[in-house]
């Protein structure tokens, strides 16, 4: 699959404060990894309507900011357990508007790691074409 | 500029529904009829099914399997490709209960006729049961799981034909295993002499019979051949217009057409919502290898769900899963151990669930979780972790407050696992047994369509597909849409002779 260009740079530093609490094993990926998780999540917006990757931009900047009322520091500056605290307040919220939008860009997150081959490997999936055959 | 085509009958859809349709009115090609098929999606070679999760749901799926609801809380799997979501389905092969028929209530419907037509495209589409030898442990579980908790468990009869156990059936059979209308009707039809052509979106059908479509170019890089008519704009003349696009593709396009259709188009979508429950077994089962699918536990009637076996890949099994960090990651390293269960709660056509189009005229989906819903979401969930536990599970992971449940809570799980946890935007529900939105029933005031899919009061126009269905079928509805589809078939032969000598209005430029 070719991989479309990368996010824009403050996107990318929000995706990456949020991707690294939501999968804890994604603050290990090397640089290209990144690049090809940014990549899935890119080319998944690429392909939505303009109003869907619009919402995306916005809800992650409000993300980034959100957490300045509680700790007076933006998302990305802050370390993995207060930035893990935030997104599960938001998660088991009242808000349904932010409890969706954190769901949708969790999604995209997870998308991005597990839909890498590496990822899908390292986890044990060996789901193959030959099926049987392949196990004998 | 757009070009002009005729053709005497033009099919639009390719899958259950369209396939149906269009290998029933092969035959009158010889009497020099011709039939059209259009198709939105590709049509792709046997070496582009690859299995890859992200390659795959891209090639084949609207939105990569993504289209989400216009509340953001679910979201809809439906294919878009030669064969349609025949191409995606894992091949469960069910005739319609015979007490949802007689809810349905639709005059000259019957549930001896359906079976009567199901019972035709299982034999055409090889259904059997699967040999205990081709059941993985996945399965087997579930099976002897669901027996040790008290539930009638049924195996499902599936249409494959050379299964080689690879698992891929929701990517498109990379072995061209299951009979789907890819395989079987669809290339019967076009040896008869029908035409497909397929990356040919139909906008709009007017009054007067003509259809406004649009063929695309093959995206660079993308899987499936170019369109069989070069790219752009086309009219297409026609005589009779069958519409088998879905439960979401026909009420949005007849609600985008300038036809005179009931005001009930739209109303009643269903959708079976569905949640993937996971389980971890102390041990590696086989799960990813083998056919997902080989048994259920139906208790729609009694308690408002249907439990079915199934596998996902990685990236659908976690966004399934509760919440994220460590304790999400440790259910996703234990792969090679997890049981899978599919819990689908039967929904009822409600008022305001329902197809409507934004002002691009594209679908939008409204849905609404009813109570009874959501109850027979929390019961099939119940039910599952039953099962999941006495099969030997040591955790479950369930919409719960945490979501993992430990085998020494197993005896707690009513108080772990209540509505409370159905939260909206929390918990990964989706769907893939679309239906409703053009529904049969006695006349334009309640329905759009007769038993037979004709449009009321608009004779050239025909539906063909799942957006039939006045109610959830409760059941996988593949069958039954090739059942009611063949229906449609039968009754286009009969009318053939007066709607085909009477001459469409002449096309406004």
């Amino acid at each position: 699959m070719s991989l479309p260009a990368r996010l824009p740079r403050r996107t990318r530093r929000v995706l990456h404060a949020i991707a690294t609490v939501v999968v804890p094993e994604a603050a290990q990926l090397a640089e290209p990894e990144w690049d090809e998780l940014e990549g899935i999540v890119a080319g998944a917006l690429a392909g939505r309507p303009p109003q869907l990757r619009r919402q995306f931009t916005m809800l992650l900047q409000l993300l980034e900011w959100l957490p300045v009322l509680r700790y007076g520091r933006r998302l990305s500056t802050l370390d993995r357990t207060r930035r893990a605290r935030v997104l599960d307040l938001i998660q088991t919220g009242p808000l349904l508007l932010l409890r969706r939008g954190l769901w949708g860009v969790r999604t995209l997150v997870l998308m991005g790691y597990y839909g890498r081959r590496a990822a899908a490997a390292a986890i044990g999936y060996r789901a193959d074409p030959r099926g049987w055959e392949s196990r004998r | 500029m757009s070009q002009l085509r005729r053709s005497d009958i033009v099919i639009v859809g390719s899958g259950a529904g369209g396939g149906t349709v269009a290998q029933e009115l092969a035959p009158l090609v010889r009497d020099g009829v011709t039939v059209l098929v259009l198709e939105r999606g590709p049509r792709l070679t046997d070496e582009e099914f690859t299995g890859h999760e992200l390659e795959m749901a891209e090639a084949l799926y609207q939105d990569g399997g993504g289209f989400l609801t216009s509340e953001g809380t679910m979201t809809l799997a439906f294919a878009a490709a030669y064969g349609g979501s025949t191409v995606v389905y894992t091949g469960t092969s069910l005739t319609a209960p015979e007490r949802v028929i007689r809810q349905w209530d639709v005059p000259g419907l019957t549930h001896a006729d359906l079976a009567r037509r199901s019972a035709k495209y299982a034999e055409q589409d090889n259904v059997h049961l699967l040999e205990p030898s081709e059941i993985n442990d996945n399965n087997r579980l579930f099976l002897e799981g669901g027996r040790q908790a008290g539930y009638r468990v049924e195996q499902f009869p599936v249409n494959v034909k050379g299964c080689r156990g690879s698992s891929l059936c929701n990517l498109g059979c990379p072995n061209q295993a299951k009979q789907g209308t890819n395989r079987v009707q669809l290339p019967r039809a076009e040896r008869a002499g029908v035409e497909v052509v397929t990356r040919a979106e139909v906008r709009s059908i007017a009054a007067d019979r003509t259809l406004h479509v649009r063929v695309a170019e093959r995206p660079t890089g993308a899987k499936g051949a170019p369109s069989e008519w070069a790219p752009g704009d086309y009219t297409v003349q026609a005589r009779i217009v069958v519409v088998a696009g879905g439960a979401i593709g026909t009420p949005a396009l007849l609600l985008r057409s300038q036809v005179p259709v009931s005001r009930s188009l739209g109303q009643g979508f269903t959708c079976h919502p569905a949640l993937i429950l996971v389980a971890e077994h102390p041990h590696a089962i086989t799960n990813d290898v083998g056919h997902p699918k080989s048994y259920y536990v139906d208790r729609a009637e009694a308690e408002g769900f249907v439990l079915e076996t199934c596998m996902y890949f990685p990236f659908v099994t976690a966004k399934s899963l509760m919440g994220f960090g460590e304790s999400h990651s440790a259910i996703m390293r234990a792969f090679p151990r997890l049981q899978m269960i599919l819990n689908l709660a039967c929904d009822h056509a409600v008022p305001g669930n329902r197809i409507t189009i934004d002002r691009e005229g594209r679908p939008v989906v409204h849905y609404r979780f009813t109570p009874p819903t959501i109850a027979g979401l929390v019961n099939g969930t119940r039910a599952a972790a039953r099962i999941f536990f006495a099969a030997g599970a040591r955790r479950v992971h369930a919409p719960a407050d945490p979501p993992l449940i430990e085998a020494a809570d197993a005896a707690r799980i009513e108080e772990r696992i209540s509505a409370r946890h159905f939260l909206p935007g929390t918990v990964s529900v989706s769907a893939a047994h679309l239906m409703g939105g053009c529904r049969m029933g006695h006349g334009a005031a309640d329905s759009v369509t007769d038993a037979w899919g004709r449009v009321h009061a608009v004779p050239w126009l025909r539906v063909a597909d799942a957006s039939l269905f006045p109610d959830a079928l409760q059941i996988n509805p593949y069958l039954t849409i090739m059942a009611l589809a063949d229906r449609v078939a039968e009754r286009i032969r009969q009318d053939a002779p007066d709607l085909l000598s009477s001459r469409p209005d002449p096309i406004r430029a």
